[in-house]
């Protein structure tokens, strides 16, 4: 009796070790890589599933290991829609990635949640930082520090469908420089059919994609408003001008009614199908488009207030950091991937792999990229962008669509609606600043 | 070598058949029980003791309890989850058995009935979630092609907040009804046909048989799919993830008017990363499932003999 309980102790011992060695599988394999030949390291790379960037990064990959023969890069990349959750998960469970690639809206979030470390000075000094890249990325200097550096920058430009502007009877070569030229161009594009249902929208209006980023940084300014105080504290739309920029870009949808938010699921399929007239949005969108458009179609700055006035544009860009906790031969090799990233010869193959421009300062002049007609627009529109100082980009746009939608589906009025907007973005700022 | 051992031991001490045979089967159910503590009961006591720690440091604390008790939006998604409960769970049952009864009465093709109804079950609701989805888009969809045919005017369906909760709830209805008809099905076959018979004799109508002998013998059938379609109604989250979230907005919209306890946990956890809090969200929810099926048992489980 005696005997047979210890055998079956053993038995379930041995399926246990083998369970609990399945989980700490991960560790194993490392550690017998290190064995084999003893300065190996391996580094893990996160970024989330964007078919371009996937790829460029392979190559990059392969070329950086052929350059530095004892580091292992493993790139590993997630759907959009479930990067954050990926990112907590592992990261509160320990496993996370050594270098994440992040939107830099996320940034504060990120480091609030303690997941990533500042820049380590003998990579670049935050003075270096700044002389380095173009003064946008100065959005994610927190506290003093940049925990994060991106290859590339976007900016926005209106693509435009040159054979619906010829089908409605307007000049294929001239798209609108106004918004009220917009407004007036989109309405000939747009058509429903006799139950009222849209069946080809002028402009893609929409919120969610970059609808309420043209707002903030784009017509807020040529309304005259700094939508932001400099330290991000107060949000500073609450003025008449603010009131009438909102009510000018919610009555393009509202009372124009030249497209819908929802239309062909979003902005771009709708365009790439060949539906929307007009959309805004970034050179990251370019590769897609070029793929998927069976039309002519064209790219031009954002449209102005009036002719002459203010140009204004939405910069943006993803970035990348060195996981908390990389320490030793891990945080060297991490950093010289991230310095290979960001040279110019990285980022110049970017630009031409992935659509994104150049996010060093000395490219700021290179006569080949603007007077390209597709990158061109955007590299004038990155002259005046703003990168917005989010403080947690997910509950902003959150707050903004839901307030949109009281309006455009509760039929509530706009001004009362914009006084409850502004009081819940400041509050998303007061909460944030509060707890840091 | 085990049978040599095996055999020495049985020289030294004889052991039982029957012990012998119980010894194995509780090896067999370490195993299983194991991963059950693994998989289950750790993470579920976990994060009990994560709802009463602060999102930043350590410590004990109610603070994120208070929080809830004042959100306004978790009380819409408790309200919300309470009217997928009270909408879906009666219409998937009463539509199960109207099908279990028809079904029932028909000659040839039985089972091709049976299997047209049970499909949806078991397809994947994330596909079925996407084709509805896509018949319920305002412009392009069937549904509102199929209204213009009746000169009816388009509807809004998921993207209009009075609307959106109800469709919802129609997709999670014709989903399950399929399962209820099912289960329905057997219940029926349970009864014995004497009853019925000896009703006829006493000159009872259809109305007063289904009345006093269905309804009441399939009692256990019903309670069962009442606490399984409850706890699961309870739960949604796959019908509103796909129905409602993409392309930038978040599950739960428009304007948090479907978003039920489940999603309101899952945006706490994964979207502002707040796991503590998200941890208080499902530990009410424990609460509630398990009160409510307590009621439920009181309530429906009466016993029947005939």
């Amino acid at each position: 009796m005696k005997k047979t309980c210890i055998k079956l102790l053993l038995v379930i011992m041995a399926f246990s070790l083998v369970a609990l060695a399945g989980c700490s599988n991960s560790d194993n394999s490392s550690s017998s890589n290190g064995s084999k030949s003893k300065k190996q390291v391996t580094i893990t790379y996160w970024q989330y599933t964007f078919p371009a960037k996937v790829s460029e990064i392979k190559n990059l990959i392969q070329k950086f290991e052929a350059e530095n023969p004892n580091i292992t890069v493993v790139a590993q990349d997630f759907p959009y829609d479930q990067y954050n959750q990926k990112v907590a998960a592992a990261m509160h469970a320990g496993k996370g990635p050594d270098i994440l690639n992040l939107y830099y809206g996320w940034l504060p979030q990120y480091v609030k949640q303690n997941y990533l470390q500042p820049i380590p000075k003998d990579l670049l000094t935050t003075s270096e930082i700044e002389s380095y890249f173009v003064p946008m990325i100065k959005a994610s200097k927190i506290n003093g520090k940049y925990y994060t550096l991106p290859i590339a920058v976007r900016s926005l430009a209106l693509f435009y469908n040159k054979d619906m502007f010829k089908k409605a009877g307007l000049d294929p070569n001239s798209p609108p420089k106004t918004w009220n030229e917009l407004i007036q161009d989109a309405k000939k594009m747009t058509k429903r059919d006799a139950n009222g249902k849209l069946q080809q929208e002028g402009f893609a209006w929409d919120v969610n994609g970059q609808g309420y980023h043209a707002f903030e940084e784009v017509l807020l300014r040529q309304w005259g408003i700094e939508p932001f105080s400099k330290d991000g504290k107060k949000v500073q739309w609450n003025t008449s001008h603010g009131l009438n920029a909102f009510t000018y870009w919610i009555n393009m949808e509202k009372k124009e009614k030249v497209g819908e938010p929802n239309f062909l699921t979003d902005y771009n399929t709708a365009f790439k199908a060949g539906k929307a007239g007009i959309i805004i949005d970034g050179s990251f969108d370019i590769a897609a488009i070029r793929d998927a458009a069976k039309f002519n179609w064209g790219v031009t700055t954002l449209p102005v207030r009036e002719v002459g006035g203010l140009e204004s544009n939405f910069g943006s860009y993803w970035t990348n950091g060195i996981a908390k906790g990389v320490t030793g031969e891990k945080l060297a090799a991490s950093d010289k991937f991230i310095k290979f990233l960001i040279s110019a010869e990285t980022q110049k193959e970017w630009l031409k792999n992935v659509g994104e421009i150049p996010a060093a300062v000395s490219f700021a002049n290179d006569k080949t990229i603007s007077n390209d007609p597709i990158y061109g627009p955007f590299v004038q529109g990155l002259k005046n962008s703003h990168a917005t100082f989010f403080v947690d980009e997910a509950k902003e746009r959150d707050s903004m669509s839901s307030q949109i939608d009281k309006i455009l589906l509760n039929n509530e009025s706009i001004d009362k609606t914009f006084n409850s907007l502004i009081k819940e973005q400041q509050q998303i700022r007061d909460d944030y600043f509060q707890n840091n | 070598m085990i049978k040599s051992t095996i055999e020495k031991s049985r020289k030294i001490h004889p052991l039982k058949l029957k012990t012998k045979q119980t010894l194995v089967a509780y090896s067999f159910l370490t195993i299983p029980l194991l991963f059950f503590l693994c998989i289950r009961i750790f993470p579920t006591l976990y994060s009990f003791s994560m709802s009463f720690s602060p999102q930043y440091g350590v410590g004990f604390t109610v603070e994120n309890y208070q929080k809830l008790f004042k959100d306004h939006f978790f009380w819409q998604a408790v309200w919300n989850t309470l009217k997928y409960v009270i909408i879906t769970v009666p219409i998937q049952m009463a539509l199960g058995l109207l099908l279990a009864l028809a079904i029932k009465r028909i000659q040839h093709f039985r089972w091709f009935y049976r299997m047209i109804y049970f499909l949806p079950y078991i397809t994947s609701i994330v596909a079925v979630s996407w084709v509805w989805r896509l018949m319920f888009d305002p412009n392009t969809g069937f549904l509102n092609a199929f209204f213009g045919i009746l000169h009816i005017p388009p509807q809004n369906w998921l993207s209009d907040p009075k609307e959106a909760l109800l469709c919802i709830s129609t997709v999670m209805i014709w989903q399950s009804m399929g399962f209820s008809m099912l289960i329905f099905m057997a219940g029926l076959e349970g009864i014995p046909k004497h009853l019925y018979e000896a009703a006829q004799i006493d000159g009872a109508g259809k109305g007063k048989m289904f009345w006093k002998i269905t309804l009441p013998l399939l009692n256990p059938t019903i309670v069962f799919l009442a606490v399984t379609g409850v706890i699961q109604a309870l739960q949604t989250f796959t019908q509103i993830q796909n129905l409602t979230a993409g392309s930038g907005s978040n599950a739960g919209g428009p304007l948090h008017c479907t978003i039920s306890i489940v999603v309101y946990m899952y945006q706490n956890a994964f979207q502002d990363f707040n796991m503590q809090y998200a941890s208080a969200v499902a530990v009410v929810l424990f609460i509630f499932i398990l009160l409510v099926t307590l009621l439920q048992l009181r309530v429906l489980n009466k016993n029947i003999e005939y």
